[in-house]
């Protein structure tokens, strides 16, 4: 249970970052917050020669609420997303789904950018990332390129970040006027990995009547899914979703693993999206300007 | 021939300065290089919260930082805790004889928080520094405060009691 040896290396600047991840190319790893990482090398799942430790990139280090959206650096570790007050007014569901992330000791570590580029299928800012339609900023020495969400996940524990790559932003649009969000999930364990998760955002229309309603999915399929739901919504608050969820769920591809047969799996899903669904429609007729 | 690096930190007030494998995990450097040995190492993956220390105030898996990583950061580990709290962190003995205590510690006595002790350490360092942001927890925050350690002796009962009993003796000046 020790990482096996690797040449360690520790840029302050972001430009030195990229000239030595260039240099170390495909055998070299970032580090951010390590709080996946470090189980991985422990375990030795993974043995990189090179670790390129992102931690002194102060620059990186920030979280910028704008009218458009929130703006994460690599280097914010989750605690400090979650409780940026102006981050979680402009996009709640920020808000919502750290909160699921474990314990509050790993994201004192763990960094919200690191938890994208690692794409993790039960990592819920994947769902975050992919219902907001949400983009990840990827640097190398020679360019830098904007990700949208729906290319960013290519696998399971593979984004479209490449060798000599950092992910140094990730950004969340802002919720839409009259809109309402929620993240609910089932896991065994407090704190644990869930067995189904379920991203919800819901937005009226000026007469009251839902004008879209959309859900993302965690650790249901090997990347995460959205799906719109808008026409299967109620009339009214309150109405059911158990339409929109039937709807839902014909759209998972769920398979059976150790922790959930692909059936339980399905119920989990089929009720923690009407339950999600239900939140949101809840918190956007509350919404206020 | 293996990588070896100069790590310069501050473990409960003091500079530290030890030249390690750059594999060397912080909760290593504390055990092996620098005998500490009140933090203990349980799964060594993150899950089981024993290895937890405050790094620069915050608690962190030990396990899950490299020591290089670490470098230049204030570590607080268990043994440290008495002279977080104590104007006398060298500790002149208390009337019974016992080496001053840290009131979450002095919580855990009275409460009968802990059987076998293993995993102790990581809830000390775990509430200390819950407590200092949460000075005063309802019974269910109590509960969610501990929910990322893990015990296998008490059921956690006691552990509660604990947290509530640690936040009265916090908010009383000793």
């Amino acid at each position: 249970m020790k990482p096996s040896p690797f040449t360690y290396h520790r840029p302050t600047t972001v430009d030195d970052a990229l000239l030595t991840l260039a240099q170390v190319g495909a055998h070299g790893k970032v580090l951010a917050g390590g709080q996946s990482l470090l189980p991985i090398l422990s375990m030795r799942l993974a043995a990189p020669e090179h670790l390129v430790d992102v931690n002194r990139l102060a620059e990186l280090d920030y979280v910028r609420a704008e009218p458009d959206g929130v703006r994460v650096g690599a280097l914010a570790r989750h605690a400090t997303v979650e409780r940026d007050g102006p981050a979680a007014a402009v996009q709640p569901l920020l808000r919502q789904g750290l909160a699921l992330v474990a314990h509050p000791t790993i994201r004192n570590r763990g960094t919200t950018v690191g938890s994208l580029a690692h794409a993790d299928p039960s990592g819920e800012l994947t769902a975050v990332l992919a219902l907001t339609g949400g983009r990840v900023t990827v640097a190398s020495s020679t360019r830098r390129r904007d990700v949208p969400a729906s290319e960013f996940f290519l696998g399971p524990l593979e984004s479209a970040v490449r060798p000599g790559e950092l992910a140094v932003e990730a950004f969340f649009p802002a919720l839409p006027p009259r809109s309402g969000t929620a993240f609910v999930e089932v896991s065994r364990r407090h704190g644990d990995y869930a067995v189904a998760g379920v991203a919800a955002i819901v937005t009226l229309g000026t007469d009251g009547s839902v004008s879209s309603a959309r859900t993302a999915y965690i650790s249901c399929s090997p990347v995460p899914v959205v799906v719109d739901v808008t026409t299967s919504a109620p009339a009214a608050p309150g109405g059911s979703w158990d339409g929109a969820a039937d709807l839902a769920l014909t759209r998972l591809d769920l398979e059976d693993d150790i922790h959930a047969t692909a059936s339980y799996r399905g119920h989990l899903a089929r009720v923690l999206t009407a339950r999600a669904l239900d939140q949101a429609h809840a918190a956007a007729t509350g919404w206020e300007a | 021939m293996e990588q070896r690096l100069e790590v310069s930190l501050t473990v409960n007030g003091a500079a530290q300065r030890v030249t390690v494998p750059s594999r060397r995990l912080l909760s290593d450097l504390l055990r092996h290089d620098l005998r500490l040995t009140g933090t203990h190492v349980g799964c060594e993956h993150g899950v089981c919260g024993a290895c937890t220390v405050l790094l620069d105030g915050r608690p962190v898996r030990s396990c899950l930082i490299l020591a290089a990583t670490a470098d230049g950061s204030e570590v607080t580990t268990v043994e440290g805790l008495p002279g977080l709290h104590s104007s006398d962190p060298d500790g002149t003995q208390d009337a019974t004889g016992s080496p001053p205590m840290h009131p979450v510690q002095q919580a855990f006595r009275e409460c009968h928080a802990l059987q076998c002790g293993f995993c102790t350490p990581g809830f000390l360092t775990t509430i200390t520094a819950y407590l200092a942001e949460h000075p005063h927890p309802t019974a269910e925050e109590a509960r969610e405060a501990v929910a990322g350690n893990l015990c296998r002796c008490t059921g956690y009962q006691n552990i509660v009691a604990a947290v509530l009993r640690a936040a009265e003796l916090v908010r009383v000046p000793q």
